[in-house]
């Protein structure tokens, strides 16, 4: 089993996201980058799926020559191989990075190691455009399903669950596939120290996509103006509870 | 130039999403008519109610041309339509299944989409300015959506619905897609265990539990309460990432976005990704032993002290307050 995870570098968000003087990106000086939670998932979902029917896990990014850190941490954690797909730095919108990555796996299905199945986040935790799998699979002709967090996978086919309005909704399809899924489909384990060692050493493997005209294009950030109440404090433990049930009764929220 | 609409319905009707997108929809067309496109049979359109938000017209695609859900079939029934009207844009809630098909759209057609918008209006120049989400709404993104047609997914826990006066009545007409091959590969099946219980997503009521609740053993009382608030649990990231409740319940950017009436966040610090998922929430009140918590920066009220206590003390006044008088 050949199994791409693509996952982007994004920048890791604390207490207050602050932007850069020209509003156009996010400022990283005091924070770092990591990959996005629901891509964590991912990685962690194809390296289960490979020990168990075997196989290689490959992890590709599409990003600067510093997103090479991010492909360590997934190496770290059980992937085998990495691929950059580098650019510049700027930001590629979803329908440049669907290409790029649609380009990478015609270059390994050339190979003669095509994908059986490509796993992606169901979005990125910045962007969040929600569309780069189904891009993928639609120009491959393969089936998508996003919003995953349960997958059964045999050499040849696939079942896959998400939660839909309380309940689920499942889906079978046969590979090859592009799989979305999100955070809650495993718990990720943590990177181990050979793992460690050997993400290090990993020689990554490096493509300069072109980049394709994209539809939607950024003018600014900005941070939406959020009404800062300074919560009325109604008093300390059991005692405040009086005062509590006034409240709810005033919102009408008790029935 | 019209601009399509998808809407959703299911077990308990037209989704409330559906109708904001409805409403967002009719904001986008400026006068120009809007068409709501609806999966069903045609005698489970709510013609009063699709109207009253802005429709004028409603394409149905019966169940002999794409029974249940397949998101790809759906996304070329919308590309099919959208040809056939000259759509200037097509809009959908941006719920799971609308940001899927509105996906599939972008790619069967080529077209940009543009995910999780607060808002929409035309450039000028045929292209539109839109105001779209980033980071679960943490932050805003202004940008030039230049596609034809526009394709948009609508944040909805961000814009209202909007109801229109004495609306004209509302034209139903069936729809018969003309489907590729392969358009059908993926279609949904409805898993066992599908409650018509409230969920998280839709509930009036939410008490949320977080690292403050100590373990998997302090949320009985956390479900009383909500049993007695006629809400649901919801938790925080951490709490799940423990492994104290199932992910289905996480609260946040990474679990689900709520919209509730009341939400009872019970020993949740308030990172900004747990606050991005219940910024929809009409009331926030904080039980916090730390009276510098930052959730206190976003909720109306706040109790400080310990779970342990204050929890148990709300019960029992909520259950002497339902008893007999």
């Amino acid at each position: 089993m050949e199994i791409g995870v693509c996952v982007k570098r994004v920048p890791m968000v604390g207490g207050k996201i602050v932007l850069t003087p020209g509003a156009q990106e996010v400022d990283t000086r005091m924070s770092g980058f990591t990959i996005s939670p629901h891509e964590e998932c991912a990685v962690e979902e194809a390296v289960q799926i490979t020990e168990r029917l075997g196989g290689t896990v490959s992890v590709i990014t599409l990003g600067p020559p510093a997103a090479a850190d991010q492909l360590r941490d997934a190496l770290a954690l059980g992937a085998k191989r990495a691929v950059l797909l580098e650019t510049d730095g700027a930001e590629w919108g979803p329908i440049a990075t669907a290409a790029a990555i649609v380009a990478e796996a015609r270059r390994r299905a050339g190979a003669g190691q095509g994908y059986d199945l490509l796993l992606c986040g169901n979005e990125a935790a910045d962007t969040g455009d929600y569309q780069v799998g189904i891009r993928v699979a639609c120009a491959l002709g393969w089936p998508c399903v996003t919003g995953i967090k349960s997958l059964e996978v045999t050499e040849t086919a696939a079942r896959a669950r998400r939660e839909y309005r309380g309940g689920e909704e499942s889906f079978e399809f046969g590979l090859p596939a592009v799989v979305c899924v999100k955070e809650g489909i495993n718990l990720p384990r943590y990177p181990s120290l050979p793992g460690r060692l050997r993400a290090k050493r990993a020689v990554i493997e490096q493509h300069a996509p072109a980049r394709q005209a994209e539809g939607l294009t950024k003018r600014a950030l900005h941070v939406p103006e959020t009404e800062r109440k300074q919560a009325t404090v109604l008093g300390t433990g059991a005692a405040a509870v009086p005062a509590l049930i006034e409240v709810l009764e005033e919102w009408g929220v008790l029935s | 130039m019209t601009v399509l609409c998808l809407v959703e319905q299911d077990a308990d009707g037209t989704a409330d999403a559906s109708l904001r997108a409805l409403s967002f929809a009719a904001g986008l067309a400026a006068g120009a008519p809007v068409a709501a496109v609806l999966f069903g049979t045609a005698g489970q359109v709510p013609r009063g109610l699709l109207a009253g938000h802005g429709a004028v017209r409603a394409h149905v695609v019966e169940p002999g041309d794409i029974d249940g859900y397949a998101p790809q079939a759906w996304a070329r029934a919308l590309a099919g339509l959208a040809a056939q009207e000259g759509a200037a844009a097509v809009v959908a809630a941006a719920t799971d299944r609308g940001a899927e098909v509105m996906a599939y759209l972008g790619a069967i057609t080529g077209q940009p989409m543009a995910a999780n918008c607060v808002t929409a209006g035309p450039a000028g120049d045929g292209s539109y300015d839109i105001v779209r989400h980033r980071w679960a709404g943490l932050l805003l993104e202004d940008a030039r959506l230049d596609g034809s047609p526009a394709l948009l997914t609508v944040a909805t826990e961000a814009v209202p619905a909007v109801t229109v006066p004495a609306p004209p009545a509302l034209d139903v007409q069936p729809y018969q897609p003309v489907l590729a091959e392969g358009d059908l590969r993926v279609r949904a099946t409805e898993g066992a265990g599908h409650t018509s219980g409230a969920s998280l997503a839709t509930a009036r009521v939410v008490v949320g539990g977080g690292r403050g609740v100590g373990g998997p053993d302090g949320f009985a009382p956390l479900e009383e309460l909500a049993g007695l608030l006629g809400g649901v649990v919801g938790v925080s990231r951490v709490v799940t990432s423990e492994g104290w409740r199932p992910h289905r319940q996480q609260v946040g950017q990474t679990g689900t976005k709520i919209t509730p009436e009341l939400y009872l966040a019970c020993g949740i610090s308030g990172a900004i990704q747990h606050m991005a998922g219940c910024a929809g929430a009409r009331h926030i009140v904080a039980v916090n032993t730390d009276p510098g918590a930052p959730i206190l920066a976003h909720a109306d009220c706040a109790v400080i002290g310990d779970l342990g206590e204050v929890i148990p003390a709300l019960v029992a006044a909520l259950r002497a307050r339902s008893g007999p008088a």
